[in-house]
């Protein structure tokens, strides 16, 4: 039996775990988050929200079905570090390529196994998320933890452009063409845009720092923000492009960050949750139609708006559309003509799913339909 | 959307008797689904045949019917009770063909009675495999592909298609004979040419084999917003070709990727949807391509199945609990998660521990029985298991099979990994130690996924389990990283001590000195996502522990492990019920056990609940974490049968409190010389006996005491390896064969005791004062298996003074043993003498059918004693009642008990059946109870429960052992007066002619067909024309035996009632009349208890 290096994970409150190296050695900070997932962590480890994130998986067995050269929602793994109780030694899928082991190390990315995940994943639902320091070269708590304090919090960061995409490129209708859709990548995950596309839109992937100019260059029938890391407190640029182009009458949607961008070209503010959502099992309830999806989410920020009656705003009348079941925090907003209309709605969660369930795929369909009215009035 | 309010009463059906394939699992649903209906205000209508479960306990429904569930006798309930709706998707499959028969009929809809949850078409659709085939192609999914061919051109053109190898069906041939696999185009021309022979419509189904595919489950929930939840996802470790029930099963799914898994979600939601599941649960299974991905879906049961019962206590998500709350009209976001009470049910539990069953088997039980493992499933009761890995997990559920040989041996001598590998192509019962002896003896990963298409990544586990093993055999001493090594891949102390050449109380000393001891996590449904209200707990090697402190005073109940014959959901009956009690007496209660399928582990029975193996290292470790948490009264071993008595010397010598009966008393009575001297001292007779290591001393009781003797292994239950034994040869044979003699575990040779009436007694002691619970007659007469015979209570052929007589003998045992709580004591009367045959200082199999039967809470009654209490503060605190079972009024109800046998699942490995004669080693899986003012009624009802009803008119074929023939002159004759028409065997012909009865001679089967197509015995038996087969076993060898042999198991595979005792016969004549002499009513056990309360 191969023995791994002993490695060292300290969080910003003192509290110390002792496990073994896992994927890359050496030294990395970043939030703690658990992800509870029990499916999907090829999906979640290139999802670009986690950029700067360690993630804790409370699923004791990761790594069982390897890597393979589908599945990832971007080019490379994003999280700053990876906890896991207990890494598969041999994967097994007819599909997988290479071991999670390898992929993390060839990356880079440092990770701890063998550790009380669930003690820690307690500890961050009392303690709320907090920064991390995984070390496999250091063996002195008190001296990780002084440089866990040290490292950047998440609060306040403003992380969208550093995994947004440099060049625009354009994701192809599958079949006939109906629409063109602006999708400003904040971290955009893979799905995004195939899911987009099989509804007939071209999607032109936008870099963060697209200007509204470069919006309506494209010939856009609908703008689309995507999911994203960082604090929505701290971006302005986008908020205003969004602002802008609620101005125009075009039709929006919004997914995650994009909910909370939205939330706040609104006037709503968005304020940090305690540990944040992080899973593929959440209950939300779709109040539109009374029915409960069961959902993927990852966030750490939410939108603060009123759950009952509708907020008048610049654009139209806001209403809170979702709520998540378990804690009653915002998980949809629309926003409504004077007249009931339709103009633009957002999720804070993932109907693109990958990893998660389907339940939440209509909504695609919805931004479908609510450019095809747009279009015909 | 809130509940109904247009349904005011519903009808709830049970499963009946436990069976192979439909266990205990559906006395926890439907007692989850009882309590919820009630706790709703509606008057709750039970129906179930089966006095061992708690829902027929009478507080958990508002009329409880102890009857037959038959469409004719739920009718009847129905006409009664005019219950408003009837939820069918709780009691298996029993349930589910009951409402089937009784809508065909037109009874639901002649009184009104909805059927909620499933309808009708639902049932069908997912039930009927070419609709259900349909449905999943209309959805984009896949089934195993299949041709139907009627010519072997047809079949060898389909061979093209769909590839070697093929599994090759004939259509329509009972019990699907001629099926098999075909691996080649030699194999399809035998087997497709004889099937289209055997065929009646020459029609053969060829399906392409999904053999060694991988398997998977899930757990679908839907209410009536259509809104839906997967409860769970379970991975079997044995790939197809192994019934789910008979694999080791994983949950969650350990080898998908998210991609995988969510094509299957989309297909389970589909699929409910077009079958058309309204509200509750189904479960849904797939096969994979482990080449390719290929997913095929195999089956769904529109219904809550034993899968969902494992789903439950897996993910801590009650479906039984919500499937009832959804079929009232809830909808999943109204109804609280009870584990966080914050978040909804409308959710999908996840997971942060693995959780694996293993099957346990009985093939002991049925010598020549075939030990492959097929789609017919044949294990007898599983074990769950959970730790925060796969190894860990995987070995607690070793070990709690309890069975020897379960667990993963590494001391043992290291075997030829060819002939390993090649026998573990095969799925048997232990094949998991087979590949685990292959993987020691130096067989590679290829190598044992070629042989067992076990996935690699298990095999890969198991591998990881050995290098472990390997570690601790090779450290230098026993350190601190070593020993956590071993545990947090769940070896135990004895394992370690095993590999190590160590005794395990001193690896549990170096281990507990080293401060190396489990935590408690756990089960909250939501992986710590939110904070668990619930103290569901597992124990696992890791660093924090989660067991809170309390205040008041606790006791701990030992439950009674997997289900196995002989040790079953009766045993958990008494520790729910022990639970129960001490709660309303102002304890804490903590329930140990580990048998997924049972009421006790569900998690709001007891206060407390540690899912956990059943060993003395395992327990040992809760009441340390317990004594840490607050004060512990005691620890209960008596309620849970065998396995938490085995443990009771050993955890009183690690200083833990036994409460009840003290080990030395267990002892006393266990132990046949100490017994010996109890019962001379009270002056009781006990049949002669003695004990013997060899042969020679064997046979030197045998001469003394002369033969028939009964001999039998000391220390068993349900008389594992009994035998009654007539001459010297088989002696020899017996004591060759028994390989664990040994000077501490003799085997014990008794005086049998031909042509005794058999009494077994349930009574309960507090040192002072007896309470005669029940005195049970045994309808076979002495010799049969307590377990497998009928008995009636009260007593019917017993008078005043016999009954004294027992009470004085059962209160001079109890002193004598110093029992404190219940006792089961075995008495055979004959020529007027009182033997007393054994004495069991525990609660029995019989008790919740005394209590029951009685009206009496025994088991409550004796937890409170055990505790302390005495039986005159429990009379005074109306607990029990003023007179006890010895003192029932003549007009008290009958009660009659009839076991259930699962001969027709076991076959030999030349296929065929298993002799169906029985013993004093017990094979029965389960027992119904018949309940009227008469015994003739209430027998008849036994039987129509147990295999259908008896009838009343039609042929009777009658062939009896020369001891039997003067016996059966009398009720033959008055079968025949009936209107019967009586066959017969020659000699057995003749005695019934002489005595005046009109006789029609059959051919014995060895004879074969007459010249002018007589049929034989059995060929009448096969082909329907017999509805009653009487027939008593020879006792001498020949043709003659193998005659008895293939006439009882062709009774079996027809499905007619077989009678193999001259008892039985009297008792069935009995039940006979009673049919014939006018209609037989029902009545609810509160509606009889009301009667016995008015007078």
């Amino acid at each position: 039996m191969p023995a791994r290096a002993p490695a060292l994970l300290v969080l910003e409150d003192g509290r110390t775990f002792r496990g073994d190296a896992f994927g890359a050695e050496g030294e990395t900070f970043g939030e703690a988050v658990f992800s509870t997932g029990m499916t999907g962590y090829q999906e979640t480890l290139t999802d670009p929200s986690y950029h700067r994130q360690v993630v804790v998986m409370t699923a004791p067995h990761v790594g069982n079905t390897g890597m393979n050269d589908e599945d990832p929602e971007s080019t490379r793994i994003w999280v700053a570090g990876y906890v896991v109780r207990d890494p598969a030694r041999v994967p097994s899928s007819w599909r997988s390529q290479r071991t999670l082991d390898d992929s993390l190390r060839d990356q880079g990315v440092v990770g701890i196994s063998g550790v009380d995940t669930r003690a820690l994943t307690r500890h961050l639902r009392e303690r709320g998320a907090m920064r991390v320091g995984i070390s496999t070269t250091e063996t002195d708590p008190a001296a990780l933890l002084r440089r866990v304090q040290e490292s950047a919090e998440m609060r306040g960061s403003n992380l969208s452009e550093a995994v947004s995409t440099q060049e625009a490129y354009v994701v192809p209708a599958v079949g006939e063409k109906r629409f063109t859709v602006a999708a400003v990548d904040l971290g955009i995950k893979a799905n995004t845009p195939r899911m987009m596309s099989q509804q007939g839109m071209e999607v032109h992937v936008l870099p963060a720092t697209a200007t509204v100019e470069e919006v309506l260059a494209t010939g856009a029938d609908g703008l689309f923000f995507s999911n994203g890391p960082g604090d929505p407190a701290a971006t302005t640029a986008q908020v205003e492009l969004l602002q802008a182009a609620l101005e125009r009458g075009l039709p929006y949607f919004g997914i995650c960050f994009g909910n909370q961008l939205f939330g706040r070209a609104l006037g709503f503010g968005t304020y940090k949750l305690t540990y944040g959502h992080r899973g593929i099992n959440q209950p939300v309830m779709d109040r539109t139609t009374g029915k409960v999806e069961v959902t993927a989410h990852n966030h750490g920020f939410a939108v603060d708006a009123p759950l009952e009656g509708s907020t008048t705003t610049p654009y139209g009348e806001a209403t809170v559309s979702h709520v998540c079941l378990n804690d009653d925090v915002v998980e949809g907003l629309e926003l409504r003509s004077p007249d009931g209309a339709l103009l633009s709605f957002s999720v804070q969660y993932h109907p693109e799913a990958a990893a998660g369930p389907h339940d939440a795929a209509y909504l695609f369909e919805r931004f479908a339909q609510l450019m095809t009215e747009r279009k015909e009035a | 959307m809130p509940k109904r309010d247009d349904i005011k009463s519903v009808m709830v059906i049970g499963s009946g008797p436990i069976i192979i394939g439909q266990a205990c699992e559906f006395d926890y649903s439907g007692t989850q689904a009882c309590r919820v209906l009630k706790e709703e205000g509606l008057r709750v209508v039970l129906v179930n045949s089966n006095p061992a479960t708690i829902m027929t306990d009478p507080e958990f429904a508002d009329a409880t019917y102890v009857e037959p569930i038959t469409p004719e006798y739920v009718e009847k309930v129905i006409a009664q009770e005019r219950p408003d709706a009837l939820l069918a998707t709780l009691g298996g499959q029993t349930a589910l063909n009951c409402a089937m028969g009784l809508a065909e009929q037109g009874v639901l809809e002649k009184y009104g009675v909805e059927l909620i949850g499933a309808s009708i078409e639902a049932i069908d659709r997912g039930e009927n495999r070419e609709v259900f085939k349909k449905i999943v192609a209309e959805l984009g999914g896949e089934s195993a592909r299949s041709v139907i061919c009627h010519s072997m051109d047809d079949l060898l053109a389909a061979a093209d298609d769909l590839g070697y190898p093929m599994v090759v069906r004939p259509s329509f041939t009972m019990g699907g004979t001629g099926s098999g696999m075909a691996y080649d185009e030699k194999d399809l021309r035998r087997i497709g040419g004889a099937g289209l022979a055997a065929s009646p419509t020459t029609e053969v189904l060829l399906e392409e084999s999904i053999l060694g595919w991988k398997e998977y489950e899930l757990e679908v929930m839907r209410d009536t917003a259509d809104n839906v939840v997967i409860v769970c996802s379970i991975e079997n470790l044995d790939p197809m070709g192994v019934h789910t029930g008979d694999s080791i099963t994983v949950a969650p799914a350990m080898t998908l990727t998210d991609r995988e898994y969510q094509a299957m979600r989309d297909l389970a939601i589909g699929i409910i949807r077009s079958v058309g599941v309204d509200t509750g649960g189904c479960n849904i299974q797939y096969a994979v391509n482990p080449e390719d991905g290929r997913l095929i879906v195999i089956e769904m049961n529109p219904r809550v199945s034993r899968s969902s019962a494992l789903a439950s206590k897996a993910t801590g998500f009650p479906i039984a609990k919500i499937a009832a709350k959804v079929a009232i009209g809830y909808t999943l976001d109204e109804i609280r998660n009870d584990i966080t009470r914050e978040t909804p049910a409308s959710f999908e539990p996840t997971l942060d521990y693995v959780v694996v069953k293993v099957p346990r088997f009985a093939f002991e039980k049925f010598p020549g029985a075939d030990t492959t493992l097929t789609t017919h499933m044949k294990s007898v009761g599983e074990a769950m298991a959970i730790g925060r890995n796969f190894t860990e997990a995987l070995q607690k559920a070793l070990r709690s099979l309890e069975s020897k040989g379960a667990t993963f041996d590494f001391a043992a001598p290291v075997g030829d990994p060819a002939a390993l590998l090649e026998q573990s192509r095969t799925p048997t019962d232990g094949r998991l130690r087979t590949v685990m002896d292959a993987i020691r003896a130096g067989a590679t990963p290829e190598q044992v996924f070629d042989a067992t298409a076990i996935d690699p990544w298990f095999v890969d586990q198991l591998f990881l389990i050995k290098e472990v093993a390997d570690e601790v055999a090779a450290a230098r001493e026993l350190d601190l990283p070593t020993l956590r090594l071993a545990k947090r891949h769940g070896f135990s102390d004895a394992q370690v001590a095993a590999i190590r050449g160590m005794r395990e109380d001193v690896v549990r000393g170096v281990r507990q000195a080293l401060g190396l001891r489990p935590v408690y996590k756990t089960v909250d449904t939501c992986a710590a996502e939110f904070a668990a209200t619930t103290p569901y707990h597992y124990s696992s090697y890791d660093e924090e522990t989660e067991v809170e402190p309390r205040e008041r005073e606790a006791v701990i109940i030992l439950g009674s492990g997997p289900n196995r014959i002989g040790q079953g959901i009766e045993f958990d009956y008494s520790c729910v019920h022990a639970s129960l009690a001490l709660s309303d007496a102002g304890y804490d209660t903590i329930m140990v056990n580990c048998n997924p399928e049972t009421v006790s582990t569900d998690y709001d029975t007891s206060d407390r609940l540690y899912f956990e193996p059943l060993t003395l290292e395992d327990v040992l470790e809760i009441v340390h974490a317990e004594q840490q948490a607050g004060p512990i009264a005691g620890v209960i071993c008596q309620l849970g049968g065998q396995t938490p008595l085995g443990l009771a010397q050993g955890l009183a010598d690690a200083g833990v409190k036994i409460v009840g009966t003290t080990p030395e008393a267990i002892h006393l009575a266990e132990e046949r010389g100490a017994f010996g001297r109890v019962l001379a001292e009270a002056g009781l007779p006990a049949p002669k006996h003695g004990m013997a290591v060899t042969f020679e001393d064997a046979k030197r009781i045998a001469d003394d005491i002369g033969y028939p003797v009964l001999v039998r292994p000391s220390y068993v239950l349900g008389g594992r390896g009994m035998e009654i034994v007539y001459d010297d040869g088989r002696l020899r044979s017996y004591i060759e064969a028994a390989t664990e003699i040994s000077d501490e575990h003799p085997v014990l040779v008794d005086r049998f005791i031909d042509d005794a009436v058999e009494i077994d007694v349930d009574a309960l002691y507090d040192g002072h004062e007896l309470f005669l619970g029940g005195v049970m007659e045994h309808i076979e007469e002495a010799g049969i298996h307590s377990g497998d015979s009928s008995c009636a209570l009260p007593p019917i052929t017993l008078g005043a003074t016999e009954v004294d007589r027992i009470r004085v003998a059962t209160e001079a045992i109890a002193r004598g043993v110093g029992v404190r709580g219940l006792i089961n004591i075995q008495f055979a009367l004959s020529s007027d003498v009182l033997y007393v045959l054994e004495a069991n200082p525990r609660a029995s199999r019989t008790v919740p059918f005394v209590s029951k039967a009685t009206a009496t809470p025994l088991a409550k009654a004796a937890a409170r004693v055990m505790l302390g209490e005495t039986i005159a503060d429990l009379r005074a605190s109306d607990l029990l009642p003023e007179v006890d079972g010895g003192h029932l009024p003549a007009d008290a109800p009958i009660a009659v008990k009839e076991a259930v046998m699962p001969f027709n699942r076991f076959k030999t490995i030349e296929g065929r059946n298993v002799d169906t004669v029985l013993g004093p080693e017990m094979k029965s899986t389960g027992e119904v109870m018949g309940f009227d003012a008469d015994f003739g009624t209430a027998f008849a009802k036994a039987q129509a429960a147990a295999y259908g009803s008896l009838p009343t008119t039609g042929r009777i074929f009658v062939s009896v052992a020369n001891r039997d023939k003067r016996n059966m002159v009398f009720p033959i004759k008055v079968l025949a007066e009936r209107g019967f028409e009586i066959l017969a065997t020659q000699g057995t012909a003749e005695v019934l002619r002489r005595n005046g009865v009109t006789t029609t001679v059959v051919r014995k089967h060895h004879e074969g067909e007459g010249p002018h197509g007589e049929k034989t015995t059995v060929q009448l038996i096969n082909d329907g024309d017999i509805d009653l087969v009487i027939n008593t076993p020879y006792s001498t060898g020949g043709s003659a035996r193998l005659d008895g042999y293939e006439i009882r198991t062709a009774a079996v595979l027809a499905d007619i009632p077989c009678i193999t005792t001259v008892q039985g016969l009297g008792a069935a004549v009995q039940g006979i009349e009673a049919m014939t002499a006018g209609e037989i009513g029902v009545r609810s056990l509160q509606d009889w208890q009301r009667g016995r309360t008015a007078r």
